[in-house]
């Protein structure tokens, strides 16, 4: 009834080519923007932020960037917590070597030199693909880890091999360290989200967005239309694993604050970061976000639900978690492979027909 | 968004919960995943004690205690999300019973004013209150172990290491770290040859580890392990026949859990301690009448005596002391997570007061001060007995090479103090 196109004229071809075509997408897409930057900065709390809001924006950011690499080029990755890893090594190196400089720049850079080691772990997908591919960026994660651990410059010769995050700021607001007030990390984190999500959305829609697809598609044929899959692979390595570096900074030095690297970067953050695109939905950014919500807030509501109201033993409702959120899982792929992005389209088409589906 | 809203409605029900009437201690247990064998006695342990005060005291000075669980499953993620939902419930202090997770909340818990407590784990140089002021590992830490450990040997060996070869298979992580540093020292200063051996999480994996100690044959091995890689570990040395009565675990290294599945072939393995093994003490009689028998142990009950669920029986005594330490000072019986700070800070435990609570030589006597955060690193040998299933004390409480350790605690913290601009603080 209210969700359709039907008297949403367009008038120039911006108008038409919009990411939002639709008025109320439209309006719906700047409510949550406005929600976001306007409404839940007052009202944040350090449990909401920490617990909560924190990891979802900064999964969020992680999800587009392995979207980008195995949803729309179709090259599969295993290495997503390696190069959280190196975002993360990367913007302690920063922060210790460059006290004064911005924490905005510092996460750039270190999602820019994870862009660097991404296009060169990227290289092999060249000559191997599919399971292979899947196999080597594994390397990438194990090599990334292990020299994370091994070489003692990168946690700067200290004693526990942990990297800590100093405290930093932005124009004077401290952004990390304990006594980052809960808006301003929150706010950080989303501009970044924001950010990332804008760019990501306007790359796969043009041009390059293209090229990834093709290649994705059948690769055979994008090289004979005239695709350079140097080109296509490489840059969406280096995409997908600036972005990673990005949520790997974030994940440091706003969120955490103390990284180990094995425990926190192994292989189970490559696998969790997977599992949110392909729940979320492959090929869809809304999907990142989707599935990044979905492995992060549900755990935490189970556990909210189970221990804290029902008042269970803890032990009884971590099982219970793994237990339900594996079987949903397995439902979600089962009735919907396509994940919570095509879940969403489809109820879009209904609506679009409502009430009237004939 | 549903799933959004539906947390909404949770956590505004969270936040309307009860007032505080009672002294919180929130327990960030870890009942689930690779290092649950470790982590359920110590929890039991930790709840038991508060259980028993509340029954046969009717709590402390009172009040009674209330012991908040949180699961954190030893991940870091989890034990941020613990803390944050923990805090709001006046919380007094933290033990969060895992080093990785100490590290994130060193700086939280001194920038929200709770303490926090690492009984034998966490940061080493924690114990210079001056730089660490919400943070206490006493009775003793993960240095005091090392030095321990060798001053162990060099007893043994008639003082004098030199030429000898010790190996350190540790958890490769800051917690199995910790011990190397203090280790390199002590190896220059008494010229015994130090070969680290790490083993990644969660440990299952040694077989490599245990070929090169094989070929290298030290005439020492020494553990920093944890969870599964303990058995794994005690295993492998019985397979390659190590002598098990040079093969010393540091103080998590050393519970029935770790030995019991390697059977006969552990018997004589060691581990470092700071407190006492068994159940021989006084307050077990009192922990049976009014606890275990009354059916209000927590978890499944089957954990009372072991050398773990002592650890979490010490930990609370030494929590709830601090609480009357601070319910004195404040005057006040209802004392908040400042007033349980000071509590810590002059905490002084005395042979005469272990035996008031029940425990005689349980555990050393210590005292804490504002430039002393870790008491009076004593640290003991057990040795496992794989016919009776039962540690026992086989070295007194000792004094460990605080002119080692000094040295390294003051270098350590002044880092700390210097990345994080914390001046001196007492005096």
């Amino acid at each position: 009834m209210f969700y359709r196109e039907a008297g949403d004229f367009k008038t120039s071809y911006t108008d038409d080519s919009q990411t939002f075509p639709i008025k109320f997408d439209r309006y719906r897409y700047y409510v949550v923007l406005a929600v976001a930057f306007g409404i839940v900065p007052f009202i944040i709390n350090d449990y909401w932020a920490n617990a909560l809001l924190l990891p979802f924006l900064i999964y969020a950011i992680a999800a587009i960037g392995l979207n980008i690499l195995v949803g729309y080029c179709g090259q599969v990755s295993l290495g997503t917590g390696g190069f959280m890893a190196v975002g993360a090594y990367a913007c302690y190196k920063l922060m210790t070597a460059f006290p004064d400089v911005s924490m905005f720049i510092h996460v750039l850079l270190a999602g820019g030199v994870t862009a660097i080691v991404g296009v060169l772990f990227g290289l092999p997908s060249l000559r191997i693909k599919g399971f292979y591919l899947a196999v080597a960026t594994l390397a990438a994660q194990f090599f990334l880890v292990w020299l994370f651990n091994r070489v003692p410059w990168f946690y700067n010769y200290s004693a526990s091999g942990q990297i800590n995050a100093p405290e930093r700021d932005v124009f004077g607001i401290i952004i990390t360290g304990p006594n980052a007030p809960a808006w301003a990390t929150y706010l950080f984190c989303l501009i970044f989200l924001a950010l990332c999500a804008v760019l990501a959305r306007n790359l796969t829609r043009g041009t390059t967005g293209r090229t990834w697809m093709a290649i994705r598609d059948m690769d055979i044929a994008a090289e004979i239309i005239g695709v350079n899959p140097l080109k296509a692979k490489l840059t969406a390595f280096a995409v997908s694993s600036f972005f990673i570096g990005i949520a790997g900074a974030l994940f440091f030095a706003v969120y955490l604050g103390a990284v180990e690297v094995g425990e926190v970067f192994g292989i189970q953050k490559s696998f969790l970061v997977l599992f949110m695109i392909i729940i979320g939905g492959l090929g869809s950014i809304f999907g990142s976000f989707a599935g990044a919500a979905f492995l992060v807030l549900l755990p935490v509501v189970l556990k909210v639900v189970g221990a804290d109201m029902l008042g269970w033993p803890t032990d009884i409702v971590a099982h219970l978690q793994l237990v339900i959120v594996g079987a949903l899982i397995i439902m979600f792929l089962i009735l919907e492979p396509h994940g919570l992005a095509q879940l969403w389209r489809v109820a879009k088409e209904k609506l679009r027909l409502w009430p009237f589906p004939h | 968004m549903k799933l959004k809203l539906a947390t909404v409605a949770l956590s505004a029900a969270m936040a309307a919960g009860p007032v505080m009437a009672d002294l919180v201690f929130p327990s960030l247990s870890y009942r689930t995943g690779p290092y649950a064998a470790g982590g359920i006695p110590f929890a039991d342990g930790y709840a038991d004690y508060f259980t028993l005060l509340n029954e046969r005291d009717g709590g402390i000075g009172g009040v009674p205690a209330k012991v908040i669980e949180c699961e954190t499953g030893y991940n870091t993620e989890k034990g941020v999300e613990c803390y944050e939902s923990t805090k709001g419930e006046g919380a007094l202090v933290y033990q969060p019973l895992s080093t990785g997770i100490t590290y994130q909340l060193i700086p939280k818990t001194t920038a929200d004013g709770i303490p926090m407590h690492t009984m034998g784990y966490g940061r080493t140089s924690a114990k210079n209150g001056d730089v660490f002021s919400h943070t206490f590992n006493y009775p003793a830490n993960y240095w005091d172990g090392a030095s321990g450990a060798i001053n162990y040997l060099l007893e043994e060996n008639g003082g004098d290491l030199s030429g000898k070869k010790v190996a350190l298979v540790y958890h490769n992580s800051a917690y199995g770290k910790e011990p190397i540093r203090t280790l390199e020292e002590l190896s220059a200063k008494h010229g015994f040859e130090l070969v680290a051996l790490p083993v990644d999480h969660p440990g299952q994996e040694q077989k490599s580890q245990w070929l090169q100690i094989r070929r290298e044959r030290p005439d020492f091995v020494l553990m920093w392990g944890w969870g599964v890689m303990n058995q794994v570990a005690v295993q492998e040395a019985a397979n390659i026949r190590y002598p098990m009565e040079n093969f010393i675990g540091i103080w998590w290294s050393g519970s029935e859990n770790d030995v019991l599945p390697a059977g006969e072939a552990a018997n004589g393995f060691k581990a470092l301690t700071f407190h006492n093994v068994g159940s021989d003490f006084p307050l077990y009689d009192d922990l049976n009448k009014y606890v275990v028998d009354a059916g209000k142990a927590a978890g499944a009950g089957d954990q009372v005596g072991t050398v773990l669920y002592n650890r979490g029986l010490y930990a609370a005594m030494l929590a709830a002391e601090a609480a009357k330490k601070a319910q004195e000072i404040s005057g006040n019986a209802d004392i908040n997570a400042s007033d349980m700070r000071d509590g810590m800070e002059a905490l002084e435990i005395t042979e005469a007061k272990m035996a008031e609570l029940g425990l005689p030589n349980f555990g050393p006597a210590f005292s804490v001060s504002c430039e002393n955060h870790g008491g009076d690193a004593l640290v003991g040998v057990t040795q496992w007995d794989a016919a009776n299933k039962t540690w026992s004390l086989i070295s007194e409480f000792k004094s460990t090479d605080g002119d080692v350790i000094g040295p390294l605690i003051t270098e350590d913290s002044s880092a700390y103090a210097s990345e994080n601009n914390i001046g001196a603080r007492c005096n």
